[in-house]
């Protein structure tokens, strides 16, 4: 096996080249190919602050969302873990915070600032929106300009996090998107990137093939467990029925996937034939263990998982979609493919790479893998992907129950 | 190659996925399984839309549906080599 795996990795190094691209060093050493100057808000009550800043210093990046206010235990803890790694992201060179008080905000700038790079706080509370919003213009303004000014340099493809995850699936992603991220994912993890998939729900139907995947038993019984406690404690805790009305979802049967097994057998399909993750992370944590391919214990919600990704420090995330989904990120650039032609047709906006030629059998597996790694490529070095474009901007806080 | 209207997975399954769209009644499809690139003919015993599938063989009530070589439910009614399967006769075997 390990032999064989060389030898992908080499094909791909003579067909692209060396494989290098240009990205932005940051202080901690982690390369970014996004150069944000981010205006994050502490809780709900901080985004109309948040957007004024945005709105005051054209260049700078609001990302307002809708929590942070009476959260405990470990619904908080994850909800500063998500905001810490939005803001230690290196696609993000520098950041304001803004919150109602000071002690939470303090939380997240201290967070922050671990990276190096430039961070500031400001609390609403004794101040008001106006008077902050002055001093963080101020403050973002500076930011911004110093930003400017950082330039890109050469970096091995091996300094890249690509993440997964697919939505509005259906037939064609397991037969051809789905597969070509998997193909990606063989060929660029042997030369040191790390990888990440998760959606624990949407495994359901294919938990035996995932936990065989493992790297070791350790780590295979610890996604058993991951998965088992999402069944567990959030499906069978609260559904009111079969689950048969949402999982497959209405999108999914209309693209002809009938069964949950059969659509966590095409998810599963995203994770190539060679990969083992070998790591299973708690949502929105950071990977420890090395380059490689890790699991991610997440919602199969695109925004929520993307945003979970993004916070655990990935800097480009692949999205193989067959009904199509419009799914991006404030700051991580979400790569959209589909096998569908005529998804392909009718929402050719929203696609950044067309992999229908697998259906056609006029393109292969690898080859669609060979094209996924060039935009990739394309996409680190700045090429903005139809998201982006198009102002996708998701940031979906995860929230495991309710505020106290 | 020729343009297949299905493709399937694995030699062992009993359905295979309709890639063309527009796929009409009487359709003598070019079946492609893509583990081994083998092929065969199949004619398709009614309309059936793009990535929907079509059973490769006769299934009985009560039959194990396979795709990827895997279980993917059963059979909740009986379905003709060649009819469109999805979930009027087709459920996961999970609830």
């Amino acid at each position: 096996m390990a032999k064989k795996t060389k030898q992908n990795g080499k094909a791909v190094a003579k067909r692209n080249g060396s494989l290098t691209f240009r990205g932005w060093r940051r202080e901690n050493g982690r390369v970014g190919v996004r150069n944000h100057v981010l205006i994050l808000p502490l809780d709900d009550l901080s985004n109309a602050a948040c957007e004024a800043v945005a709105n005051n210093i054209k260049g700078t990046l609001a990302i307002p969302h809708a929590y942070g206010r009476l959260q405990f235990g470990e619904d908080l803890e994850l909800h500063f873990r998500t905001l810490i790694g939005t803001g230690a992201n290196p696609n993000v060179a520098a950041v304001v915070v803004i919150g109602i008080e000071d002690q939470w905000t303090k939380r997240v700038v201290d967070g922050i600032a671990k990276t190096g790079k430039p961070v500031t706080g400001f609390g609403i509370e004794g101040t008001g929106d106006l008077m902050t919003i002055a001093k963080a213009s101020r403050v973002a303004k500076d930011y911004l300009q110093w930003a400017s000014e950082l330039t890109r340099e050469d970096c091995d493809v091996s300094e890249l996090w690509v993440s997964t995850k697919c939505g509005e699936s259906d037939t064609t992603t397991g037969l051809g998107s789905c597969p070509t991220v998997g193909n990606m994912y063989d060929k660029l993890i042997p030369r040191g990137i790390y990888g990440v998939f998760g959606e624990t729900s949407e495994i359901t139907g294919a938990e035996h093939l995932a936990r065989a995947r493992a790297i070791n038993k350790k780590v295979g019984d610890k996604w058993m467990k991951t998965w088992q406690a999402y069944e567990d404690q959030v499906i069978q805790a609260h559904k009111t029925d079969d689950l048969s009305d949402s999982q497959p979802t209405k999108g999914n049967i209309a693209g002809g996937l009938t069964t949950i097994e059969e659509k966590a057998l095409g998810n599963l399909e995203k994770i190539g034939r060679e990969c083992r993750y070998i790591d299973v992370l708690e949502p929105a944590e950071a990977p420890r263990k090395g380059p490689g391919l890790y699991y991610m214990d997440t919602s199969s919600a695109a925004a929520e998982c993307v945003t979970l990704m993004a916070a655990a420090g990935y800097v480009v995330h692949t999205f193989p979609t067959g009904q199509g989904n419009v799914i991006g990120n404030p700051i991580l650039p979400v790569i959209k493919l589909s096998a569908n032609p005529r998804t392909v047709r009718t929402m050719s906006e929203h696609i950044d790479l067309d992999v229908s030629g697998i259906l056609r059998r006029d393109m292969t597996i690898p080859q669609a893998g060979d094209a996924l790694i060039d935009m990739i490529v394309r996409t680190a070095n700045g090429r903005l992907t139809a998201a982006e474009a198009l102002g996708h901007r998701e940031y979906v806080m995860t929230k495991l129950y309710r505020s106290a | 190659m020729a343009t297949p209207h299905l493709l399937i997975h694995d030699k062992k399954d009993t359905v295979g996925v309709v890639v063309v769209e527009g796929l009409k009644k009487g359709t003598d499809m070019l079946c492609v399984i893509t583990a081994d690139n083998s092929s065969f003919k199949l004619k398709s015993k009614m309309d059936v839309p793009i990535g929907h599938k079509v059973a490769l063989t006769d299934i009985k009530k009560g039959d194990t549906v396979w795709k990827y070589g895997q279980d993917i439910g059963i059979a909740k009614a009986k379905i003709g080599k060649g009819e469109h399967v999805h979930v009027h006769n087709v459920k996961t075997k999970r609830w």
